[in-house]
């Protein structure tokens, strides 16, 4: 076995220590509807520029927690710290139909300047040439990287993306991982990463947490520079599946009986 | 080189081909006595007595009179439609106060009510200004309601999730993505305010296309009544064309439009 993965842990490794306050902070948050309880007595920490990646099968309470973060929903009387300044990409893009592609971007920015600062965000995310195209008329590549220059126009401490590239195809996911990574390194926000794609969070995350019926069932965290996981990847993938699916798909497979022709 | 059979043939294909036959077998009738003038005038009487009309202005003026009746009862009709929309779509008690009554007032025909407005208004100009209005504000109503409460709510939550005020949801959000059915509810309007006008016009008036339809009607004028019911048919292909344009320009957002 690979000398590297030897940090791989089970669950609830030691929490982590940083110099800076963590930018999310739960301690014991529970979220139920009615009887229906979807996250029960979570502890999250998400240091400055952290880059945390949350795996779980539908249902697990992924979405419910980054509504939290996203202030979607208020969570009144629990000890939840989260930043003012913080975005959200959806997994559909979300842009505004009727508003063009720069007004988008620039939507609820202040100022005499937010033309400058929307075309400057979509430079960024070369999307310079788009400035003033109407969002129907984009790929679905083209918005998600709008929706991105909107989220980090607003230069935000902590970046939510739900699920950001599931619609996408596959090539356009890689690029797109490729630019995500790019503008994180530019600009440093915390980003919690709502996925269910193993690859995708090994390929970008700092630490993965496995959401699983409302608590974090395992934690990795990745010390390995993101170019050089090759190695780590299948290992980690099929460790994580197993967290994350429990048997193996196939082990559900019966045969049905041949039948027999006289 | 065409041939006659293949010129008649592409002739006989044209979407004008019918009704010009139409108009010349009419006219035909009318010359051979078939169809008396007192029935209907021909279409040769019709065009003189439009042109005539037109240059001693009795129809321009009588025209103003009407679209001015029409015009006004919409702008108020429309006015009080998008308001009480307003008010039923942003807000839960909004609704339970203006909406009841509007569906109660739904299944009244407003033309049913237009004794009781000569009772209230007289006969002059205001019951028929509030009988357009009053017809056409419902359509307007309507539309504009459910398209605030069909709002995308993924996109609310999206422009939420970015901090925008209430104000502002309902600025960069809500009337901008009602807009699409505000415009068919005011394309029905439109409709409805002619409709109604025609039939407002026959209560008593001294002036405006209902009134010449009225005159006419008493000294056997075939000829001007289907004048009067060209320029309706007209105005009415203007109110479509009208809405065409505000939507043209309103809605170029939508992708059936950008590629135009």
């Amino acid at each position: 076995m690979d000398a590297r993965l030897s940090f791989l842990s089970d669950a609830a490794p030691a929490p982590i220590i940083t110099a800076e306050p963590p930018v999310v902070r739960l301690r014991g948050f529970t979220r139920a509807f009615g009887d229906n309880v979807i996250i029960k007595g979570l502890d999250l920490d998400v240091a400055p520029g952290e880059f945390v990646a949350l795996l779980g099968r539908s249902g697990s309470g992924k979405t419910t927690l980054l509504r939290t973060l996203a202030g979607l929903d208020s969570a009144p009387g629990q000890d939840v710290r989260v930043p003012t300044s913080r975005a959200v990409v959806f997994q559909d893009a979300r842009l505004l139909p009727w508003k063009k592609v720069w007004r988008n971007v620039a939507l609820g920015l202040k100022g005499a300047d937010i033309r400058e600062r929307a075309e400057a965000a979509l430079r960024e995310v070369g999307l310079g040439h788009r400035l003033d195209a109407w969002p129907l008329t984009l790929s679905g590549g083209e918005a998600q990287r709008v929706a991105l220059a909107r989220a980090l126009v607003r230069e935000p401490k902590l970046l939510l993306l739900d699920e950001p590239f599931a619609a996408l195809d596959a090539l356009t996911r890689i690029k797109m991982h490729g630019l995500v990574l790019d503008l994180w390194r530019a600009h440093r926000p915390a980003v919690l990463m709502v996925t269910h794609d193993v690859d995708e969070a090994v390929a970008l995350a700092d630490r993965i947490l496995v959401l699983d019926a409302g608590r974090i069932a395992a934690q990795e965290r990745i010390e390995i520079a993101r170019g050089e996981r090759g190695d780590l990847t299948r290992p980690l993938r099929e460790k994580l599946l197993g967290i994350l699916g429990g048997n193996s798909a196939s082990d559900g497979v019966i045969p049905f009986p041949q039948s027999v022709h006289a | 080189m065409a041939s006659p059979t293949q010129i008649a043939s592409r002739i006989s294909a044209s979407r004008w081909f019918s009704p010009l036959l139409f108009l010349g077998l009419w006219e035909l009738g009318s010359r051979t006595g078939l169809i008396p003038e007192r029935t209907l005038a021909a279409p040769s009487a019709v065009a003189t007595t439009l042109f005539g009309m037109v240059v001693s202005g009795e129809l321009p003026v009588n025209l103003a009179v009407s679209f001015g009746r029409a015009a006004l009862g919409l702008v108020i009709g429309v006015t009080v439609g998008i308001v009480l929309a307003l008010i039923a779509g942003l807000s839960q008690r909004g609704e339970a106060a203006v909406d009841p009554i509007m569906q109660i007032k739904r299944t009244i025909p407003t033309l049913a009510l237009t004794p009781l407005f000569i009772v209230w208004f007289g006969i002059g100009e205001t019951p028929k200004v509030a009988l357009i209005a009053f017809a056409s504000m419902f359509p307007v109503y309507l539309n504009l309601y459910s398209g605030i409460r069909g709002v995308d709510l993924r996109l609310l939550e999206g422009a939420r999730s970015f901090g925008l005020s209430q104000a502002e949801l309902i600025w960069h959000v809500i009337l901008p993505g009602s807009l699409p059915s505000l415009l068919v509810g005011l394309r029905y309007s439109l409709s409805i305010s002619i409709l109604v006008l025609v039939v407002a016009e026959q209560i008593n008036a001294s002036a405006g296309l209902g009134y010449l339809i009225n005159n006419a009607r008493d000294f056997l004028r075939t000829d001007i009544i289907v004048v009067c019911l060209m320029v309706y048919a007209v105005l009415g292909l203007g109110a479509d064309w009208l809405v065409r344009l505000i939507e043209r320009r309103a809605l170029v957002w939508r992708p059936s439009l950008v590629e135009q």
